[in-house]
């Protein structure tokens, strides 16, 4: 690794109207270094970045690339100089190929003009087995993980011979395994003197693969240390710019809270659901906090979904209340005081244009109206006691959801939940892409809600997240229960061991003999 | 509508300079069609002989009024995300139904052929919603097949009646102000108010802009959606009847012919985005009129026809360039 400067961007400034978004902000990036950009929502990391790959110009400021003073008009230019972006929601075109994807707008052409296709899927099998990767190029890139989409917008990168790949929470979507892969590819990144900007909020990933971290925080710029000299606390309390004591506060796990002489309110007896739920039994006492563990695609969202009424089950029973009940659509769990505040913010959350008075009022805007007319008086008495409450950041309730940042967006969803007074809250892994700050601020509402009565069902792909959050945890495999821990034995190895040891278990059944277990 | 919103410009780095002027994104949105017609009618006032007199007023509000009602129910569906091409043979089925009812009572001849348009709209609802076929496909084969149910059943022929009661509809006036216009300001009106105070209108919104979130929000999708295609249904039989009522005669090859394509161009000209979202009913009314502004400051400047049809293009694609300017 050398220590030859890539990248210098220096006393950035850029002011919105109205809003002064970077105030004079340095970014020093090395030679094949992976620097971490860290910072709260809001803090001015999408800006900067968005200023480094063209598509915001600076008011002030200078940009050096490899000694050359540049500014990119347009993210094209930037794309020439070297410079790529992975975006968090992978931006590839599924049903072309991975050839095709690799490779659109630069097609390699034969001598009469067509594209020559021979050359492209070789071309693109090469850049991707240089990443330690091998697929058929061929089949579209939907029939494939979103990793190994990511993968292949990766390639796209390295195929543009970029100098420098900006990677804007590319882990979100991933689950543990393939976080492994991204990693590796990270590394050979590395080797090839390829430097790497990597934007995430997950602490344990930025101190496993990078090298320097650089600090923001409301615009302005705090520090840039290696990261071996900045311990997690520290790191927590600049970001948010308090103590260090306070960071640590923040970090502290839940104490687990026996419920088990409450009322059940909800309970689910081998419930079943298409292919992604073959076997799911459990109860949710009043004011519990239930966590949901499991890999990507063991049926977490699946089950939570049959609960929240969007997909009816294939078999199994379902109580609610001590009323057996299959929910028709999710107005009827609404109406029923069941909530769901699904994974995908942006697709099944937020009506992006709307004001955030109208999300929140949107799941029962009926209490709201009277004869169909809805009343603006009832409306803003209630949104701005949420504002206040959930602590969402903005100059009123009339500004659009879609210019909010994500944890305040999530915080509007979850008042939209709570405004409908549930009985069951089902939070979807309520804190993805949520900076340090917001999410200490949910773990916080969850466990004042659950002390209020409140059943919340905790599905986190994050063990840390429901370990801190939860009184108990079920661990799920493959659509099916298959452990529980509750207090002490609540340990991210615990729930390791129950997933893999079952794992092995269930895979010798061949997974299809579910009575074997009974 | 005119609430100024700072931090819009953060998503669209190429407004910014637009900011330094005081108009904003949403404030052109609002303004720059009445300002168009206000423009086009000076240049009248002063270039056009007798455009002045109020029946040209009346005429040409007369003459869009139609286009209007039909373009308001359009406005609806497009709000949704959707479309419905089947306005125009709708409103042929109106007609013919409506001389069918002729022997009855005018309230008869109404009803009967609100209900009969009504069931049109609830079929293409239906099944856009449930069967969960495309719209534009729904109503396309909507649009080709009930034209031909309207020839069908009037064998082809222009089926003329007199009957006043009726053709008061269509020719009548009250306190000078013909009776299609008085209709069409009515509905706008009621458009408007269920658009922007009820439930119901904030439903719509939240369905066009983002669909998924809304029906997880507990909204009846379903529901609403069927409702929408109803409501346009009834309002090309209201302009069905109107015109009807005006020529005092039902030709089911002629009437209605295109009129979806004026509603969708008055629809984006009035500011509703063609992928669903807020509806902007009075954009889609003055979208109407200023077409109808256009045909008339031709026609009567005797500039031929095939003139205003380009002009009307251009202001179309403008519209459509504001649009994605402030989108």
């Amino acid at each position: 690794m050398g220590t030859e400067q890539l990248l210098k961007m220096e006393n950035i400034v850029k002011t919105f109207p109205g809003v002064k978004a970077l105030k004079g902000v340095e970014l020093e990036i090395n030679k094949g270094e992976v620097h971490a950009l860290m910072g709260e929502n809001g803090a001015g990391k999408s800006t900067l970045i968005k200023i480094l790959t063209g598509v915001y110009h600076h008011n002030e400021g200078s940009i050096l690339l490899d000694g050359q003073n540049v500014t990119f008009k347009t993210p094209i230019e930037a794309q020439l100089a070297g410079i790529s972006t992975i975006y968090q929601e992978v931006s590839l075109i599924p049903y072309l190929s991975v050839t095709e994807n690799i490779f659109v707008g630069r097609e390699p052409k034969t001598r009469i003009g067509t594209i020559d296709w021979k050359k492209a899927h070789k071309d693109a099998a090469e850049v991707l087995n240089n990443m330690g990767i091998s697929i058929d190029v061929k089949k579209p890139v939907n029939t494939y993980s979103t990793a190994l989409q990511q993968m292949v917008s990766i390639a796209r990168a390295i195929s543009m011979k970029a100098k420098l790949v900006v990677m804007d929470e590319p882990t979100s979507s991933l689950d543990d395994k393939e976080v492994e892969v991204l990693f590796n590819v990270i590394q050979k990144l590395k080797q090839e003197n390829v430097s790497i900007i990597f934007v995430s909020h997950r602490l344990d990933e930025i101190y496993k693969v990078c090298d320097r971290i650089t600090i923001l925080r409301d615009g302005s710029f705090v520090g840039t240390w290696p990261i071996s000299e900045l311990s997690q606390n520290q790191l927590i309390a600049s970001m948010i710019g308090k103590s260090e004591t306070e960071a640590a506060q923040l970090m502290k796990m839940k104490e687990a809270v026996n419920k088990s002489d409450e009322k059940i309110v909800i309970s689910l007896k081998n419930v079943k659901q298409g292919t992604r739920v073959t076997d799911v039994s459990f109860e949710l006492r009043k004011g519990e906090v239930l966590g949901l563990a499991g890999l990507l695609g063991s049926g977490r969202t699946e089950t939570a979904k049959v609960i929240a009424g969007v997909s009816s089950p294939d078999g199994g029973k379902l109580t609610y209340q001590e009323n057996e009940i299959q929910f028709q659509s999710p107005g009827h769990a609404i109406k029923s005081g069941v909530a769901m505040c699904t994974e995908n913010r942006k697709t099944e959350g937020i009506i992006p244009n709307m004001s955030i008075r109208e999300n929140i009022t949107l799941a029962n805007l009926k209490d709201f109206s009277t004869f169909g007319f809805v009343s603006k008086k009832k409306q803003d008495k209630v949104v701005n006691e949420f504002i206040k409450r959930m602590g969402i950041k903005t100059p009123n309730a009339e500004q659009k959801i879609k210019n909010l940042s994500g944890g305040n967006q999530q915080k509007v969803l979850l008042a939209r939940w709570l405004a409908l007074n549930p009985s069951l809250l089902i939070l979807d892994e309520p804190t993805r892409g949520i900076d340090v700050g917001a999410k200490s601020e949910i773990h916080s509402l969850i466990d004042e809600l659950s002390k209020e009565g409140l059943s919340i069902l905790l599905i986190s792909s994050e063990f840390d997240e429901l370990i801190h959050n939860s009184d108990r945890i079920i661990v799920l495999r493959e659509g099916r229960k298959i452990g529980e821990l509750t207090g002490e034995k609540r340990t991210q190895d615990n729930i390791m061991k129950v997933i893999v040891e079952n794992g092995h278990s269930s895979e010798s059944y061949g997974g299809e003999d579910q009575y074997a277990r009974i | 509508m005119q609430e100024s919103n700072v931090k819009t410009t953060q998503i669209n780095p190429h407004l910014e300079k637009k900011f330094r002027y005081p108009l904003n994104g949403e404030m052109v949105k609002s303004f720059s069609l009445p300002i168009v017609i206000l423009i086009l009618f000076l240049f009248n006032s002063i270039f056009t002989d007798n455009f002045l007199a109020a029946t040209t007023m009346w005429n040409i509000l007369l003459h869009v009024s139609t286009t209007a009602l039909v373009a308001i129910g359009m406005t609806l569906v497009i709000a949704t995300g959707g479309i419905d091409l089947s306005v125009g043979a709708v409103m042929a089925i109106g007609a013919v139904v409506s001389t069918f009812l002729l022997d009855y009572n005018i309230f008869v001849i109404i009803l009967g052929t609100i209900i009969i348009c009504a069931l049109i709209g609830l079929f293409n609802g239906a099944i856009i919603s449930y069967i969960g076929v495309q719209p534009i496909v729904v109503t396309l084969a909507i649009m080709i097949a009930g034209r031909g149910i309207a020839q069908v059943l009037t064998d082809g022929y222009l089926v003329s009646f007199s009957n006043p009661s009726y053709e008061w509809i269509g020719k009548g006036k009250i306190m000078e102000i013909p009776v299609p216009v008085i209709l069409m300001f009515l509905v706008a009106i009621t458009a408007f108010i269920i658009i922007r105070y009820m439930t119901f209108g904030r439903y719509i919104e939240a369905i066009g802009d983002n669909e998924q979130a809304a029906e997880l929000a507990g909204i009846n999708v379903k529901k609403i959606k069927m409702i929408v295609y109803i409501a346009a249904a009834v309002l090309a039989a209201l302009a069905g009847m109107i015109e009807t009522a005006r020529m005092a005669a039902a030709d089911a090859t002629r009437i209605g012919e295109l009129i979806e394509l004026d509603a969708i161009a008055a629809v984006v000209v009035g500011g509703t985005l063609m992928t669903g979202g807020k509806p902007f009913i009075w954009g889609t009314v003055f979208g109407a009129i200023l077409m109808g502004i256009i045909s008339t400051t031709f026609n009567m400047n005797n500039i031929p026809y095939s003139y205003s049809l380009i002009i009307k293009a251009v202001i179309i694609v403008g519209a459509i360039y504001l649009q994605r300017a402030n989108k």
